[in-house]
């Protein structure tokens, strides 16, 4: 299947595209992407609130639908301060270098096209032979990960910037968090690789599409549910969403690395976060979930049928990620660090390792009741040897304080 | 695992009824009845015969955490008095951004001409129409407070404001020490005795509760000398 994609691709004639069509396409994602932000941020709310008992916005449009909408027009006209502590160009910057990495992210997600029959994930659309998703690059979900990296720029900057202690405090914890994370994330979305042989997006859900029940291909079941658990941890964390929102910790950093801004700066943050967490919902569906494949599929609909199988499937990881925020207490600081370098990052090195001897062992045709096992007999062992380390490092730094104390 | 018995209690939450309501806007129904002794918008009583109660003694001003009672005192004419003292309050402002609602100069008020009613939803979109004066404060003709068009009145919202339970009377007369009653509540009468308290019936009580309110205009005038 994927190398059947890979031969499509590269034979595939780029320059047949109509340059117009490929603008309209970019105007397209850009309209969608914006339109899903502000329904996500309703989403997120009535969901909150639903869960909290209460009824939430239903003012505004039909169900409170263009609450956002509403308070999008109101920031707009409300007062823009530059506080004078800031260093001001940085300060103005600092607002589209996390929004711009955000939009280009959404670019290498394929929305729709079945790639199980012979089109390989192209749809016919007006005459035109195109692929659902912006651009379809070599180095595909590498660009997930440098935009995601870039990300964490507007961020610390804004809170540098700023001038003023708690966003300091706030871009400090962001960078630290976002670095530590990244790894977890860079390791889980290997293991995906690894089984997939390919950067590009299309390939990747190419990988996924033939499988027992018609799901059975997709990453979450065939790797085994660790990298996607370690994905959808780190990505959360990633996201700065609760419960690893210490980035903008009210309670402690009045609103973290925005506090000082106001107006439509604040909006671009805003519309820049709730973008990362629909894009990031529609990577791990794109990684793990198959992308647009679904178990059933019929051509009455065309290529609508596959664009609802990956609409459902994102909506399920927007709620994913509600019902976190609605549910789980903010991490203190060292708990967020123990998680991310003591729990995600072990684990998911030693899943990647145990697939990857896995598939050498297919290759080399070894049996896999031998290889497994030993495999996990390998995993505990580190993981034992891990935690007597952490304790052993633990211990002694208790003693180290006891000496300095009593002497 | 504790983890997840979080979640399950979230998700069944999206099952349950919602404990909130929708919010009644002016002319869009009923809203829920508000607490007995509820702290809302202020109101200027006056007696029965229209003299104003407030003696512009600045008490309450004095008293207020928030500062936003300013007074001003003036003598009364003689042959037209503005209430039954000596003194009247001649200015009456409360700054309505600043106020607390915390009923302090209600409580400090020596002739309960300040009480609170029931009413907080009201808006204003310029700072000068946060301060209310005598004029929007005092109490109407007919006892009530004045119902103005940005003011967003329910039924009940003026009752059980103006009357007062004293322990002795408002003007500190011996004659009506240790009587436990309540004190005139204007447009509505006497509110019933609760336990404890003296009923309506004893003549000391309907005293007291400042029904007789010349009794309470002679009290606070001899009070003023």
């Amino acid at each position: 299947m994927i190398l059947a994609q890979q031969q499509y691709l590269n034979e595939f004639d780029w320059t047949s595209l109509d340059p117009v069509f490929l603008i309209v396409k970019v105007i397209i994602v850009f309209a969608m992407l914006l339109i899903s932000v502000m329904l996500m941020v309703w989403f997120e709310r009535k969901v909150v609130s639903d869960m909290q008992n209460r009824i939430g916005p239903n003012v505004a449009g039909p169900w409170g639908m263009l609450q956002t909408l509403a308070d999008g027009i109101k920031l707009f006209f409300k007062e823009d301060l530059t506080p004078d502590g800031a260093d001001k160009r940085v300060f103005k910057l600092a607002p589209y270098l996390s929004l711009i990495p955000a939009f280009l992210m959404f670019a290498v997600v394929p929305i729709g096209g079945n790639f199980r029959g012979e089109s390989n994930g192209a749809v016919e659309i007006f005459g035109q032979t195109t692929f659902l998703q912006l651009v379809d690059p070599q180095m595909g979900i590498l660009l997930f990960l440098a935009m995601s990296g870039l990300g964490i720029y507007g961020v610390m900057l804004a809170g540098w910037s700023s001038g003023s202690k708690y966003p300091l405090l706030g871009a400090v914890r962001a960078s630290a968090q976002m670095v530590s994370y990244e790894a977890a994330l860079g390791l889980s979305l290997a293991a995906v690789l690894l089984s997939s042989g390919s950067l590009r997006t299309s390939e990747i859900v190419a990988s996924q599409v033939d499988g027992r029940f018609g799901i059975g291909g997709w990453n979450v079941f065939s790797l085994g549910f660790i990298p996607f658990v370690v994905f959808l941890i780190a990505g959360t964390a990633e996201l700065n969403r609760p419960p690893f929102d210490l980035v903008e910790a009210e309670q402690e950093l009045v609103g973290g690395f925005h506090t000082e801004y106001s107006s439509l700066r604040f909006s671009l943050f805003f519309l820049a976060e709730f973008m990362n967490v629909v894009t990031m919902a529609a990577i791990i569906v794109t990684l793990f979930f198959g992308g647009p494949d679904g178990p059933v599929f019929t051509d009455t609909l065309g290529f609508v049928w596959p664009i609802l199988w990956f609409f459902l499937k994102v909506v399920v990881f927007l709620f994913i990620f509600v019902w976190f925020r609605a549910t789980l207490p903010r991490l203190r600081y060292d708990q967020l660090m123990d998680l991310g370098w003591k729990v995600l990052i072990p684990f998911s090195l030693g899943w990647f390792l145990l697939l990857a001897a896995i598939r050498v062992g297919q290759n080399e045709g070894w049996s896999l009741f031998i290889v497994i096992p030993v495999g996990i007999a390998v995993m505990g062992m580190g993981s034992m040897l891990l935690m007597a380390a952490v304790r052993n490092a633990r211990t002694q730094r208790a003693d180290a304080d006891f000496v300095e104390e009593f002497g | 695992m504790g983890y997840l018995e979080g979640f399950a209690v979230t998700f069944n939450k999206l099952l349950e009824e919602r404990v909130t309501g929708e919010y009644k806007a002016k002319g869009e129904g009923e809203k829920r009845e508000k607490p007995e002794r509820f702290h809302g918008r202020h109101v200027l009583n006056r007696y029965e015969d229209g003299m104003e109660k407030c003696i512009g003694c600045e008490l309450c001003a004095g008293v207020c955490p928030a500062r936003c009672i300013y007074v001003r005192g003036a003598d009364n004419q003689p042959e037209n008095p503005v209430s039954p003292g000596e003194r009247f309050g001649y200015v009456y402002e409360i700054n309505y951004l600043r106020c607390i609602h915390c009923d302090l100069c209600v409580e400090a008020c020596p002739t309960q001409a300040i009480t609170e009613s029931k009413l907080f939803e009201f808006s204003f979109t310029n700072r000068q129409d946060a301060i209310y004066t005598k004029d929007e404060l005092v109490v109407g003709d007919d006892g009530m407070p004045q119902k103005l068009p940005w003011e967003d009145w329910r039924e009940g919202d003026d009752k059980l404001t103006s009357g007062w339970m004293r322990a002795t009377s408002p003007g500190g007369s011996v004659a009506y020490q240790n009587t436990v009653a309540w004190s005139g509540e204007l447009g509505y009468g006497v509110r019933p005795a609760e336990k404890g308290q003296a009923d309506d019936e004893s003549p000391k009580a309907m005293i007291a509760a400042g029904n007789d309110h010349d009794a309470d205009a002679h009290d606070a005038t001899s009070g003023g000398h």
